[in-house]
């Protein structure tokens, strides 16, 4: 064909005119398929209370993103699947046995008061499905910390008597109340420590099995949608501090493994804490971000007075609001600046 | 002689797609001469020549045809015999409308060359240098400085080493490559030109290592007997060939923020440009051709051409066969830094390095979001900046702010914009950015002077 026969009406564009083929959807993508074992984990463990809470969440979310942006008069945004991760990560840090209306309105906090209101995606300052289970957490403490009655706390070396205290908890639940009552504190045998890891325990429905945690993580660092200076900066430091912590105080304190194995650790390090638009973009930033999210988790978990026996969400948070000033100090040395 | 992998390495930077293979196999074949050129005055940084010819002039290939119009500007000549048949109004290769003067080719086989200057080692510098000025010579990488302002740096300024860019990072081209490849020798010689000239030291060929036989035919070129030269390989990567980066990776020394090449003692010519003052010194001829590669996916026949200024593109296109597919970009240069351009009537100049045709399964367009702060282009960026703040300063149309943060560090190398999967219009939020900081510098100029 020659050139004159053609349509001569091409593109003009600013450069670059080629792209790597990222998007915004495809990493949202990538985090459900991410959060697809931990979900699988959760139905064996939970059975049919996962699936609800994942649906109810996840259909919540999606509607409630759709509804705000044809009231804000907005162009659509659902494809982008960021709503639906939202929903995802909100049910899996639900206890099971929570009311569907309560989830609901969780959703709906998450969607419409924690992202929309500010602008949606990319404007948000807080994780909405953190800021969601907060939200739930204050408001409806008892259910949000009633769990299931696994026979996990048989596996922990206990005095006679203290068990039943141990039933109807999460691991950190137990340890909390046995520091506060100054009880002696539970040990874990290795079975235990093997249950907590395969996820047989009482806790929120994604956030106990470790292991189908981590195989998400790693789909995550293989497609480069997480880095590894969040989780290795949060982990790292939760391990250090109760490291130190067990070394001083080895009466009142859990050895370390058992921090990292409990809890919302692994997924708030590895799925929330990590989430684009409330953690900083710099390296250093990052580094700094993980020590203060495993410092505040740390602090919350063992300071004896304090109400909650876990503190991943809130220390989460708490960093998501420092995040534009840690933004603003740790930019990088701009190349041929005096250093 | 001796080859080495470059020492150090700039943070940041991308891998893109490289297609290379679709033009790197040709070799370079000379263009015919078309029956009417456009050859415009604008071909380089810094004021336009002024035309000194006038409609029904005869002139000889190699004839002067525009005078260098200040210090920062150069010279141009005819690229072919014929006559003046007007002088118009047209644009150059970036879209600057400038004059331009329409000669009807005649293949004479006349030229009107300079003196060639055989024994340049014993010739003074100044006389060099001057050559290299009216040749007409600037950068060929894609800037177009003036070479004569390059080579003459300020006494203060000494400098130990001259840099010649072969890295040619941008995806799609392949014309400085073949020309290393097929004029090794040539691009030698014009090195040790340039360091005859600066009194520098060393020498330094910087390639990438995905060009192997272009560093094997430069090794050859070099063995000689040469001292001081050495070739610096490069990891492929995208930009290796920005200026401030290939000094960082060859010297580990980093160009101050808003400095030059020179206050690092380092200078940096393309290997094009190299092989033009060897053209300029050793056979007296201006410049007034170029290789070009012509490529894309869009094009029938992928090819490097060796073409006389103020060819169309649309000519080059035709000599390549014409196009396959519906052609959806046409850009002036590279990918990445490269113009896209409205027609195909704009006329080839000195900083024309290829012609890059894409039919729309290539090219993405988007409609961009908000950022989402994932930080790669962070990571990306080389200059160390955070482009997802300045877009944001720039889009509040905060340009102190953006200029707080190092906006004007910005070399648009675009690796921003690559990596961004908001699809964020990164590069052109930076040129916003910089044109208002430049309009607000040149109010406060006026200010002063008042």
């Amino acid at each position: 064909m020659k050139p004159e026969n053609t349509s001569e009406r091409f593109i003009v564009s600013s450069s670059p005119h080629i792209h790597e083929g990222s998007s915004v959807e495809r990493i949202m993508l990538d985090v459900l398929i991410a959060l697809t074992p931990a979900l699988a984990a959760a139905c064996y463990f939970f059975g049919f209370d996962a699936l609800r809470l994942t649906a109810v969440c996840t259909a919540t979310s999606i509607a409630t993103e759709w509804l705000c942006r044809v009231m804000m008069r907005r162009n659509r945004s659902i494809g982008d699947l960021s709503a639906a991760v939202t929903g995802v990560l909100l049910a899996l840090n639900l206890p099971p046995s929570l009311p569907t209306w309560m989830a609901v309105l969780g959703s709906i906090f998450a969607i419409g008061i924690c992202k929309q209101i500010f602008g949606g995606l990319g404007y948000n300052v807080f994780n909405p499905a953190l800021a969601a289970r907060a939200f739930l957490l204050i408001s409806f403490t008892g259910m949000m910390t009633s769990w299931s009655d696994s026979d996990w706390s048989a596996t922990l070396t206990l005095n006679e008597g203290v068990i039943d205290i141990a039933t109807g908890a999460t691991p950190l639940g137990a340890i909390k109340d046995a520091v506060k009552a100054g009880r002696e504190i539970p040990g874990f045998t290795l079975a235990g420590v093997a249950r907590l890891f395969i996820g047989d325990t009482n806790g929120c429905l994604g956030e106990t099995s470790v292991f189908a945690l981590l195989i998400g993580a790693a789909y995550l660092l293989y497609r480069r949608v997480i880095t590894w200076h969040i989780p290795a900066a949060y982990t790292a430091t939760v391990v250090i501090f109760a490291t130190v912590l067990y070394c001083v105080n080895p009466q009142t304190s859990v050895m370390p493994h058992i921090h990292l194995l409990s809890g919302g650790l692994v997924l708030g390090a590895f799925f929330m804490a990590t989430d684009m638009v409330t953690s900083p973009v710099t390296k250093r930033g990052m580094l700094i971000f993980g020590v203060g999210c495993g410092v505040v988790t740390m602090v919350i978990r063992t300071v004896k007075t304090g109400a909650y026996p876990e503190g991943v969400s809130f220390a989460i948070l708490f960093m998501n609001a420092l995040t534009p000033l840690i933004n603003r100090g740790c930019r990088n040395r701009v190349f041929g600046a005096k250093s | 002689m001796k080859t080495v992998s470059a020492p150090y390495q700039f943070k940041g930077g991308i891998h893109p797609d490289y297609h290379k293979e679709l033009a790197w196999k040709s070799a370079i074949e000379r263009m015919p001469n078309p029956s009417e050129l456009t050859v415009p005055m604008s071909q380089h940084l810094g004021a336009p020549a002024k035309v000194c010819v006038s409609p029904g002039d005869a002139v000889k290939k190699g004839s002067l045809i525009g005078e260098q119009n200040g210090f920062i500007s150069a010279s141009v000549h005819a690229p072919v015999s014929g006559t003046v048949k007007a002088v118009v109004q047209s644009c150059s290769a970036t879209g600057r409308s400038c004059q331009a003067v329409v000669i009807e080719s005649m293949d004479d086989g006349e030229t009107e060359y300079f003196e060639p200057i055989v024994e340049w080692l014993h010739t003074h510098k100044e006389r060099l240098r001057n050559r290299i000025g009216e040749a007409g010579i600037a950068g060929m990488g894609g800037a177009g400085f003036p070479t004569r302002v390059k080579l003459s740096p300020p006494h203060d300024k000494p400098i130990d080493t001259v840099i010649l860019n072969g890295a040619e990072c941008e995806p799609y081209l392949t014309s400085d490559y073949r020309v290393m490849l097929e004029h090794a020798d040539k691009i030698c010689i014009g090195a040790e030109i340039i360091q005859h000239i600066l009194g520098a030291k060393t020498v330094r060929i910087a390639i990438e290592d995905n060009k192997p036989d272009a560093v094997r035919a430069m090794e050859k070129a070099c063995a000689q007997e040469r001292q001081g030269i050495e070739i610096d390989i490069l990891p492929t990567g995208y930009p290796q060939g920005s200026e401030k980066q290939q000094i960082y990776n060859i010297t580990g020394r980093e160009v101050p923020r808003g400095g030059l090449p020179m206050d690092v003692g380092c200078v940096v010519e393309n290997v094009g440009t190299s092989l033009a003052i060897y053209e300029a010194v050793v056979h007296g001829q201006p410049l007034i051709e170029r290789v070009i590669t012509v490529t894309g996916e869009a094009v029938e026949r992928p090819a490097n051409l060796l073409v006389p200024f103020g060819t169309s593109y649309r000519k080059l296109v035709e000599h390549c066969g014409g196009v396959r597919e519906s052609v959806a970009k046409v850009i002036s240069g590279g990918p990445m830094m490269g113009f896209a351009v409205g027609s195909l009537e704009i006329p080839t100049g000195k900083t024309t390095s290829g012609l890059v045709l894409l039919p729309s399964g290539c090219i993405q367009q988007f409609s961009s979001q908000a950022c989402i702060g994932c930080g790669r282009c962070v990571d990306a960026c080389p200059m160390g900046l955070v482009p997802s703040e300045l877009s944001q300063f720039i889009e509040a149309d905060d340009i102190e702010g953006a200029e707080r943060i190092a906006l004007m560090d910005c070399i648009e190398c675009g690796s921003c914009a690559f990596v961004c999967p908001a699809h964020r219009p990164l590069v052109q939020h930076m040129r916003r950015g910089k044109t208002g900081v430049m309009a607000r510098r040149a109010a406060a100029d006026a200010q002063t002077r008042k």
